[in-house]
């Protein structure tokens, strides 16, 4: 047995051991360990993944306990793909986001640096597990660390940002825990593949319907559904940008997968769509979610603030996908995971070096934009386009699995809300170009009048944040054109 | 018919967007970077032609990039109804290459690195949907296309560029996310292909009135087409710098637009269900419509470019019109226009933006003499005119014939009509402008009676252009066989 599933956990944990001892003692220490650890976890989540497409599913029991009494990590095609997808932004947006952190929180950054190890650790760990209470206490550890990385970023505005953050992701964690409590005392067993084998025996029974429904409200709460979405706008734009880099495109997206897996691995699909009678529901749900996300998001004047919002909207995409109850629907939204997290990566690191150079990113204030940062625009413009869904970005190739599902479910609102927010997003992103584009307006009218050729000065983010934006924006082309691929060896096999 | 396996369409493809880095790094050595658009444009006209005998014999070259779904990868296949497409683009982006650089120096333009690099962004992308084998290809680089040309379109950056970008952009991406895409996933959700053939892709899995929404769903989705009335973006586009009017508000955008109208009815439909369902009537109606209404509006129009557009608008839809006529003489027709309108188009555009960097005049009543100022620019004129109402000895008559054949041929004296009355408002609208150029009295004349023509490399070009126009009369063979081909293997195949 090899020991990968634990390593890409461990390797972040012991990290952030370390690093949390050298930054009291020696603070140059500190991003070389945080960094190297985060590359162990990327190595040995490629190892994993490679060993998942080769000989399958691997059960990997923690210490030698035998399942179902010691704890499972039960890594098949769909959590290595999104093991690895973690592991990677982890990393990536680390080395992005060291001047961000010198720059936001210059005294504190070696607990950042634990922290955000810790946030890290704890995804890793909701989506390796195969236990159910396990996932819950993965889901405290990761929540726990993004309260206070929320905490650490604006002072006037991210304390309460923080607070109100806490409380209704304490109530979102306590509906899990509560609904695996009905659970345990159904079946007696926390063990997701143990549990599975016991519920088409007790379909009938109302305290599973309960636990289901406790649960994924739960992680409704946690990955901001609409209207559970309050907490969701004011935290990640006010945390500190290091953080909102990695917060914004994984926490909600590891949460989706944690839906999914309670769907099909826990209860199993059978329960969710032909015992229980509430597919139709929820799809409706996405539907208002992907609407109301995209309409909060045209009100916003600040680009943070609105991509939060444009969180929401997407966060719409991928639970009414996974509603609605086909196969093609449900490779949407998984496909989805994969490409939003890069997309919102993409878009929020853009924006961390618009942060960087400009303090305050108000859109009024992005005036002449492509021109002072042309490379961080130019991977912005990319993402934006896979947000709006232009082919051959990933954006478009998840939205047409999704439209494909909606349309043999017959699920037309659900179809007709992604268009409708394909264009909402055009309008977004559009207003946001113009003025980049147009302003400060030229003082001519064209023609042989040429108010922008001394217009203004190149000043780019550090090269760090440059390249790691360049790999992501190439990613995103990347992932889309060999979407075939990725749904062909991930998430068929992991559906079939 | 054979099906050659070659890497050549995708080269043609990618050396215009692989030269982009090039152009971007030797911006400050304008010479050097236009040489680099010269060489890309040059290497990529030849890799055209080097697939044209091959296309010309029959044969078809594939190649498959990257598979995303059974029936649907994004896959290139060199038909002669995308060759001559492509022929036409990639040939006229050098000529308008070289106009670009006339134009641009001499009216002192800003930001020229980016102007030439997302120009040949868009080409790269007009050939890209000229050789694409399947919907979802073609829709991929009609997207591109799209996003290229904004920046282009809003070129100067002011108030006006901005106004007209966010109308350019509203009609052309509300049109093809709102309509384009579903119907598209609304093809592939009902057969499970959407590859181009000219069987089409359907069998019985459309009635008539879903039959008649889908198609309609693409004929107005593809609003790069100018279909009223979706066609507003294209006068206000007019706001971009000449060769873009030229190139691509006269050729490469708007003929993509018709090109994947005419690509949906003989590939995805496929002309005899369409026949099958009488429903070529309903398309050949709306395109009569923006035949004749925008003839009308161009009557009025004083801006020489806006008049042009308009002109624009009514040409587009004669192509369109050709292919809903369902007959094999109208089809011709119709997809000779392509061509014939492209070359007759370029050569007016290049002669307003001629006359605009000799003089700064864009309106066409501060026109009167200005044939005794730009007698060769004129005469151009007068050729392109021609050959875009349709008289020998000028192309344009080529196709114009053969789509009123094709009415005969279809019996649609409707459709007849509907062609004559516009070549006469095409009459109507271009030869004041050509007769007050020449036939005034002194006190009329706006102008000196000296000769002082635009720069050479304004004035070189539009008389290429015309010269082709009057050419294509006399030797109209490559385009005239290609669309011939194509249409023998749409209807006889």
């Amino acid at each position: 047995m090899n020991n990968y599933p634990a390593l890409v956990v461990v390797a972040p944990l012991l990290g952030a051991l370390f690093a949390g001892i050298t930054a009291w003692v020696e603070d140059r220490f500190t991003f070389p360990i945080v960094l190297t650890s985060l590359g162990i976890g990327v190595a040995a989540a490629i190892s994993n993944m490679a060993l998942v497409l080769t000989s399958g599913t691997i059960q990997y029991k923690m210490a030698g306990w035998m399942p179902p009494m010691g704890i499972e990590y039960r890594i098949d095609t769909l959590n290595a793909m999104v093991m690895l997808l973690v592991s990677v932004i982890a990393f990536l947006n680390l080395a992005a986001s060291y001047w961000n952190v010198r720059q936001e929180t210059p005294d504190r950054a070696g607990s950042f640096y634990v922290m955000y190890l810790l946030f890290v650790v704890g995804l890793l760990g909701v989506v390796a597990t195969g236990d159910l209470f396990n996932l819950y206490v993965m889901i405290e550890i990761t929540s726990l660390s993004s309260y206070t990385m929320v905490a650490l970023g604006d002072k006037n505005r991210a304390p309460l940002a923080a607070l109100n953050y806490i409380f209704i992701g304490v109530i979102g964690a306590s509906l899990y825990l509560l609904g695996v409590g009905y659970i345990y005392i159904k079946t007696g067993s926390l063990n997701m593949a143990d549990v599975a084998t016991m519920v088409p025996h007790m379909k009938e029974s109302s305290s599973l319907l309960v636990a289901f429904i406790l649960c994924i409200i739960g992680v409704w709460i946690k990955m901001a559904l609409f209207p559970l979405h309050v907490w969701l706008p004011n935290a990640y734009a006010y945390a500190p940008v290091g953080f909102a880099r990695i917060v914004a495109p994984l926490m909600t997206k590891v949460m989706v997968y944690a839906m999914v897996r309670l769907m099909i691995s826990v209860f199993g699909m059978d329960y969710v769509f032909n015992t229980l009678d509430l597919a139709e529901g929820v799809v409706w749900m996405g539907t208002i979610a992907i609407l109301a996300g995209g309409f909060m998001a045209l009100s916003q004047k600040n680009l943070k603030k609105m991509l939060t919002y444009i969180i929401v909207c997407e966060i719409g995409y991928m639970v009414g996908g996974a509603w609605l109850g086909n196969e093609l629907g449900m490779t949407g939204a998984i496909l989805h995971i994969l490409n939003d997290a890069l997309m919102t990566f993409a878009l929020f690191l853009a924006v961390g070096n618009m942060v960087y150079k400009l303090d305050r990113v108000d859109i009024a204030d992005l005036q002449g934009l492509f021109g002072k940062m042309p490379w961080t625009m130019a991977g912005f413009v990319l993402a934006a386009f896979s947000i709006v869904g232009v082919p051959p970005t990933c954006g478009f190739f998840s939205k047409w699995y999704l439209i494909l599902g909606a349309f043999e479910a017959g699920a037309y609102h659900f179809a007709a809300a992604l268009l409708i927010s394909s264009l909402i997003c055009a309008v977004l992103f559009f207003k946001v170009f113009e003025v980049c584009f147009f302003e400060p307006m030229s003082d001519g009218h064209g023609d042989g009048h040429h108010g922008h050729d001394n217009a203004v000065a190149m000043a780019e983010a550090p090269a760090s944040s440059l390249v790691v934006l360049a790999i992501v924006s190439v990613s995103l082309i990347a992932a889309g054109v060999y979407s075939g691929t990725i749904v062909d060896t991930v998430i068929l096999p992991f559906l079939r | 018919m054979e099906l050659i396996p070659s890497i050549k369409p995708l080269l043609a493809v990618l050396v215009s967007l692989a030269v982009i880095p090039v152009l971007v790094s030797s911006s400050e050595k304008p010479n050097v970077r236009e040489a680099w658009t010269f060489v890309a444009g040059t290497v990529k006209f030849l890799l055209v032609v080097s697939m044209l005998p091959a296309v010309m014999g029959g044969n078809q070259i594939v190649l498959t990039l990257f598979k995303i779904a059974p029936g649907a990868d994004i896959a290139f296949r060199v038909d002669a109804l995308g060759m001559l497409f492509a022929l036409v683009a990639s040939s006229l982006y050098i000529v308008t290459s070289m106009y670009s650089i006339g134009y641009m120096r001499g009216l002192n333009e800003h930001g020229q690195t980016r102007f030439v690099s997302f120009f040949a962004l868009a080409i790269s992308a007009t050939i890209g949907a000229a050789f694409s084998a399947n919907l979802l290809t073609l829709y991929l680089f009609y997207e591109i296309l799209s996003l290229a040309t904004y920046p282009l379109v809003a070129h100067h950056q002011d108030a006006k560029s901005r106004i007209s970008g966010r109308r350019y952009l509203t009609f052309i991406l509300g049109t093809s996310i709102g309509l384009v895409l579903p119907a598209m996933i609304w093809c592939y959700h009902a057969t499970g292909t959407l590859e181009f053939s000219a069987a089409g892709i359907f069998t019985d899995q459309l009635s008539k009135p879903s039959a008649t929404v889908l198609l309609l769903m693409f004929v107005f989705g593809f609003a790069k087409a100018g279909i009223m009335p979706f066609h507003s973006w294209l006068p206000a586009a007019m706001v971009a710098p000449t060769p873009v009017s030229a190139l691509l508000h006269a050729v490469a955008v708007v003929k993509v637009g018709v090109f994947s109208i005419a690509r949906v009815i003989t590939g995805i439909f496929g002309i005899e269900f369409l026949a099958s369902f009488d429903l070529g009537a309903i398309v050949a109606g709306i395109a009569s419509v923006t035949i004749l209404v925008s003839s009308g509006i161009a009557l009025s129009q004083d801006e020489f470019k806006r008049r042009l557009a308009y002109s624009t608008i009514g040409q587009l839809s004669y192509i369109v019109l050709g292919a809903a006529l369902l007959s094999p003489k109208g089809v011709t027709g119709g997809l000779l226009h392509i061509a014939m309108h492209a070359f007759g188009k370029i050569t007016l555009f290049f002669c307003a933006g001629a006359i605009f960097v000799a003089t700064g005049k864009k309106y066409l009543s501060q026109m009167v003499g200005i044939g005794y100022r730009m007698p060769v620019t004129m005469t151009a004129f007068f050729i392109g005119a021609l050959s875009i109402i349709g008289l020998p000895p000028t192309g344009g008559f080529i196709s114009k014939w053969h789509l009123v054949l094709g009415t005969l041929e279809g019996d649609q004296m409707v459709m007849l009509f509907v062609l004559l009355t516009s070549s006469l408002l095409n009459a109507a609208y271009f030869m004041p402008i050509f007769y007050k150029a020449f036939f005034c009295t002194k006190e009329e004349a706006m102008f000196e009676r000296k000769v002082d023509e635009a720069p050479m490399m304004c004035v070189i070009p539009l008389v290429i252009t015309a010269l082709i126009s009057f050419a294509l009369f006399f030797a109209p063979q490559p385009f005239l066989d290609l669309a011939t081909l194509a249409v023998n293997g749409f209807i006889g195949g």
